[in-house]
């Protein structure tokens, strides 16, 4: 048979086993539910506590945990490996179908496939990206079932942080601004709309969130443009609304928080990581990036709204509800897109709605999520000397001193970043990892207009103070334990097995106890992309888990 | 940015770690960076340019009616005119259909004069405007990004700094000594700067990335085994579970960690500099720095 044949006799019969397989896709309904056998959604489930019901694994069993299988994922054109072990191609299994669609001419997709978001497992398959690439992976085996691959037009290609799916939809961002929308069964186009500029110089890399017949979408961009989330419809690809972080209109609430209406709308604000979803209030509760230009002047003395803070939106409106500024005008390029986590737990001796978030600044927050009334702001980070204090709303206050100068400012790099932190109920800690560095941050352009996107500095001089895993009290906001690691952390899971999962930066996915940060259980995989996830089929809990380009997928023994 | 850059970033924590940081890219100032992830591969940066004699004229014009609002670098002026080189507006034109209206009048309510130009010299504009923007560098950079050569680095008191220096440095350095010249080692004052404060090893450089000099100083690591044997050496890797290290010998060997046990304890030729560093306050900084200026 030519191989052209055997691909086709391959998709053919492959679609057959799909139909029957993927009936009914993912009910947005189902996505309502607490984290369990499933992964609906970035964060598994809306409240981005990455905290899984499943305790099959758990401090006894875990030492039994073993390899079920592993497959690497080739991005482009190239061979797809569908094979298990590694897609060495034994054991005859046939290539997945390469589904190319996209604008470009395909010369620009360079690199192999980087895996710095979630993926989803739905009805027993796994549905995974990287930049221009999507794929449906069989959740028991590792199989790849197909491939869609994307010819970008260009773009900044950051990480692609995962797909969104609403019934037998899935939503793909891509870095020239297209929402994909594909067959979950086949992995063909259904079809794509323009989400944002191009030629504005956005680039888009947002997963999708689905919230009923919502699907959130977030983009990205570096050249002083303003941030905006929007919600289109899961069907038509319609937009519904668009919600601006800046304000874009003279006497909008917050412009005199700029040096003028020009400056507010070249401010930034992108929304480049998912937030989460209270459905009793119907608010999407997000962060926003760092104010453009990043780190001169050129933006007044303000605080630069709604740069750098969480803000919540109503998902059937797109019209803000509260917001809090958890950097006030910003000059480090520090964004507050972390993942939010919302968690219904004790404060002051009543239960209380809260949201949690650890931002890139080294400050932990918890608000009340209904009103955004603020109740605690802690620090983190072992070198963390930007700001002096807080201010009386609890923000922490930017020491000018520490901006990047022209003969240079010792201060301390980002503490922590996009790979989401995790929450245990079982012992009411908030899990993020903490990176250490200080450095000279110098300023190049003294250009009295100010510079543009992340232009004008430079830094050198860096020192590092090591990374770790660390534990925050949402009562109190302190550190309750700090776990050095030799390289920087993953992103986190955990779950009702009382284990915390997460990459050390060594090349281990480990297995900590949640309530001292001690190493129970590890596997050498090489570098573990965005987080560990877990899920349940046939009684058995999977443990996933990306070491470099491979997926791991480990089971008890 | 990924997790592997994330590694990378903390291991030499000296990157200023953008946004969103992309994939490694040669710094990349010109026009042409075609390849994912290389740089800007926006529409303005890799759209084929108008012909020279094109461009020539709309620079004549810009110069002549547009600079004295806009900047002689586009980047906006003293009168009022915005940044051109972030205008949404420009961005999204393609040839002229978009600026040449805001050139005819659209905008005068909002300070933007008139011109009485042709279609061929709005196109020329526009044109040029683009030619400009191509210019943009990595992540919204302005042209010319790699600027500041002319900057004073060197602001702090040299008496001062060698006060500070005898009290704080002079236990291990000597400036008759080890560091004599290094000031002719490190001409540029923010290479010297950042050499002394990050204990050097090739970790002076700055820009984003930069890796570490293969003729630094190594860590070194002792492991004190069960049975009270000592295994020593350079190391590879450690980590909560295994330590790594390359004996004397050049043997490689890996030791397997449980808790505590086996004892290992780690040498790093830099953590003086880690002790000292975060108590320093940027004056002091400045300070040692134009006194190791001096040191020619
Ligand atoms: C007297 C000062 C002045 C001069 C001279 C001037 N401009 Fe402007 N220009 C402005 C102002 C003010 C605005 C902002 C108008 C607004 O807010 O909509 C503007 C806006 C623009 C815009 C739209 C920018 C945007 O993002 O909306 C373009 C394009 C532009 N000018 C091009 C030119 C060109 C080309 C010339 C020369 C032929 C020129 N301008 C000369 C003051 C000037
Ligand atoms: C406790 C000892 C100690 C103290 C105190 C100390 N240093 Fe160092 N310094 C070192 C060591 C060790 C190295 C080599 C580090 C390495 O190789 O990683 C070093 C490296 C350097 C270098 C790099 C030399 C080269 O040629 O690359 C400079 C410059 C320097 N130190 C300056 C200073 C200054 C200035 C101070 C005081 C502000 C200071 N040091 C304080 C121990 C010290």
């Amino acid at each position: 048979m030519t191989p052209m044949k055997k691909v086709l006799l391959s998709i053919s019969s492959l679609s057959l086993f799909l139909q029957g397989q993927a009936q009914n896709g993912l009910d947005p309904v189902d996505i309502l539910k607490p984290l369990s056998d499933q992964w609906t959604t970035y964060s598994g489930d809306y409240s981005g506590k990455r905290y899984s019901a499943l305790a099959q694994i758990n401090q006894t069993t875990v030492k039994n945990l073993g390899l079920a299988w592993v497959t690497r994922v080739t991005a482009g054109t190239g061979p797809s490996g569908s094979a298990p072990g590694g897609g060495g191609g034994r054991g005859g299994g046939a290539s997945a179908p390469i589904i190319v669609g996209g604008l470009g001419t395909g010369d620009l997709n360079t690199g192999g496939a980087r895996f710095s978001g979630s993926i989803l497992q739905v009805n027993g398959i796994l549905y995974l990206s990287s930049p221009d690439n999507a794929w449906a992976v069989d959740a028991r085996d590792g199989t790849i079932l197909w491939h869609f691959y994307w010819k970008t037009r260009g773009g900044t290609h950051t990480g692609n942080r995962g797909l969104g799916m609403w019934h037998n939809n899935l939503y793909l961002e891509t870095h020239d601004d297209m929402l994909v929308c594909l067959d979950a069964t086949t992995g063909r186009e259904k079809w794509h709309k323009e989400i944002a500029s191009f030629d504005q110089q956005y680039f888009s890399s947002m997963a999708p969130i689905v919230v009923g017949n919502h699907v959130l979408v977030g983009t990205g961009n570096d050249l002083d443009a303003p941030g905006f989330l929007q919600s289109f419809d899961p069907e038509t690809g319609d937009r519904q609304w668009i919600h601006y972080t800046v304000p874009m209109n003279a006497g909008d609430p917050g412009v005199d928080t700029w040096a003028s209406l020009d400056a507010a709308r070249h401010g930034g604000a992108q929304v480049w990581i998912p937030g989460s979803y209270d459905p009793e209030t119907h608010l999407y509760i997000f962060g926003t990036g760092n104010p453009t230009p990043a780190y001169t002047t050129g933006r007044g003395e303000g605080d630069n709204l709604y740069t750098c803070a969480l803000v919540a939106v109503n998902v059937d409106t797109g019209k803000m509800a509260w917001y809090y500024q958890t950097s006030p005008h910003d000059t480090h390029d520090w964004d507050s897109t972390e993942t939010p986590i919302l968690v219904d737990a004790p404060f002051h001796g009543a239960m209380r709605k809260l949201v949690l978030t650890a931002t890139r600044n080294g400050y932990f927050f918890t608000l009340d999520r209904v009103s955004g009334e603020h109740l605690v702001t802690g620090k983190f980070g072992l070198v963390n000397n930007w700001a002096s204090g807080l201010d009386s709303q609890g923000r922490p206050k930017r020491d000018p001193g520490k901006d990047a100068t022209v003969p240079g400012s010792l201060v301390n790099g980002d503490v922590t970043n996009y790979p989401p932190p995790a929450y245990s109920p079982d012992t009411g800690f908030f899990y993020v990892p903490e990176n250490n560095s200080l450095r000279i941050s110098y300023l190049i352009d003294d250009d009295p207009r100010g510079s543009m996107g992340l232009g004008g500095t430079m830094g050198g001089g860096g020192l590092s103070f090591g990374s770790a895993l660390i534990a925050l009290d949402y009562k109190t906001g302190k550190v309750a334990w700090r776990h050095m690691l030799s390289g920087g952390s993953s992103g986190l899971l955990t779950t009702a097995g009382k284990l915390l999962f997460g990459g050390d930066g060594s090349g281990n996915v480990v297995a900590y106890d949640p309530a001292s940060g001690k190493p129970i259980w590890h596997s050498r995989i090489g570098s573990v992309g965005n987080a560990p996830e877990t899920y349940m089929l046939d009684g058995h809990q999977y443990l996933l888990a990306v070491g470099d380009d491979q997926l791991f997928a480990f089971v008890l023994h | 940015m990924n997790i592997r850059k994330l590694i990378a970033a903390s291991a030499c924590a000296m990157t200023i770690v953008a946004a969103q940081t992309p994939p490694p890219a040669n710094p990349q100032n010109g026009r042409g960076a075609r390849g994912g992830g290389r740089g800007p591969n926006f529409p303005q940066q890799t759209r084929p340019l108008a012909a020279p004699e094109v461009l020539a004229r709309g620079k004549a014009l810009y110069g002549v009616h547009c600079s004295a609002c806009h900047g002689g670098d586009l980047r906006g002026g003293d009168q009022g005119g915005p940044n051109l080189l972030r205008s949404m507006l420009a961005l999204g034109d393609q040839h002229g259909e978009l600026i040449g209206p805001v050139i005819l009048g659209s905008r005068q309510d909002k300070g933007m004069p008139a011109f009485n130009l042709l279609a061929t010299d709005t196109t020329a504009l526009a044109e040029y405007i683009h030619s400009v923007l191509a210019l943009v560098g990595r992540q919204g950079s302005p042209p010319g990004g790699e600027g500041g050569a002319n900057l004073k680095i060197l602001v702090g008191n040299a008496e001062a700094g060698k006060a500070f220096f005898d009290g704080k440095c002079a236990s291990c350095h000597s400036i008759s000594g080890d560091l004599k010249g290094i000031a002719t080692k490190f001409p540029e004052p923010r290479t010297l700067q950042n050499t002394w404060v990050s204990g050097g090893a090739g970790r002076g450089r700055g820009g984003r990335g930069g890796g570490e000099d293969p003729s630094a100083k190594p860590t070194t690591v002792t492991v004190t085994l069960g049975d009270g044997r000592k295994v020593e050496g350079r190391l590879v890797r450690i980590d909560d579970f295994d330590v790594s290290l390359i004996q004397s010998n050049g043997v490689r060997q890996t030791i397997a960690r449980e808790g505590d046990a086996p004892k290992v304890e780690v040498h790093d030729p830099n953590a003086a500099h880690k002790a000292l560093v975060p108590t320093l306050s940027d004056k002091d900084m400045h300070d040692v720095t134009a006194y190791l200026a001096t040191n020619k």
